[in-house]
């Protein structure tokens, strides 16, 4: 167990399981590398929380929760990153952005975060099929799958 | 920045594996063909822009507070 400075939660203890290496950092921000993963209070949301800096941290969901129909198609490059991982150790993430002037909360698909669990590497990928947007408007997407 | 004038149909080579042809050329739109390795990404510009931003709008606006889709989520088990 280690403690951790986190933007949402300030410090809290987590699990050396839950750090993952983000070796290429996410777009616009390629200098933090260093992150931690966390069940967020309120499902069914995630923390990618930088180590590098508290205040960088990113809400995170899976994007089956809200899309059952995505499919991840990106570049093998991207595989091979994150050390070419077995299916089974591959997690999907997509980053959500929650406006704070009330407008609808979205999830971009273009750029899905993948993590080998087994290694702890991940990477921000990009969907090579042009169908997977940065803007996914969740909760309307949730109402139109039924 | 090197600036090569070319016509339809007329290509030019980066490296040894990169070859970049103009298939089409239509008032201001330009179609380009790109020969290149598998391992070599090509992206739109826009795609990196888009992506970049979208990061910095979510990092900007995270904070503990978020919405419930409780709602949402109950209804997919009960159907």
């Amino acid at each position: 167990m280690m403690t951790i400075e986190t933007k949402a939660y300030g410090k809290i203890p987590i699990d050396e399981r839950q750090l993952i290496d983000v070796p290429s950092g996410l777009y616009g921000f390629e200098s933090h590398t260093r992150y931690a993963l966390l069940d967020a209070h309120q499902k069914p949301f995630y923390w990618l929380q930088s180590l590098d800096d508290v205040q960088v941290a990113f809400v995170l969901i899976n994007p089956y929760v809200f899309r059952p129909d995505f499919v991840l198609e990106i570049p093998d490059e991207d595989y091979q990153e994150i050390g070419e991982p077995e299916e089974d150790d591959v997690l999907v993430f997509a980053v959500v952005t929650i406006p704070t002037d009330g407008s609808e909360i979205t999830a971009n698909l273009q750029g899905p975060v993948v993590i080998n669990r087994s290694r702890r590497l991940g990477r921000q990928a990009i969907s090579l099929d042009p169908r997977w947007q940065t803007k996914h408007a969740i909760v309307e997407e949730m109402a139109r799958r039924e | 920045m090197l600036i090569l004038a070319r016509r339809t149909n007329e290509s030019i080579v980066i490296g040894d594996e990169i070859e970049v042809s103009v298939v089409d050329i239509k008032g201001d739109q330009v179609k380009l063909g790109i020969n290149a390795p598998r391992a070599i990404k090509v992206y739109r510009r826009e795609v990196f822009e888009a992506i970049q931003e979208e990061n910095r709008l979510a990092a900007e606006t995270a904070t503990g507070e978020l919405p419930s889709l409780d709602e949402y989520i109950k209804k997919d088990k009960e159907s």
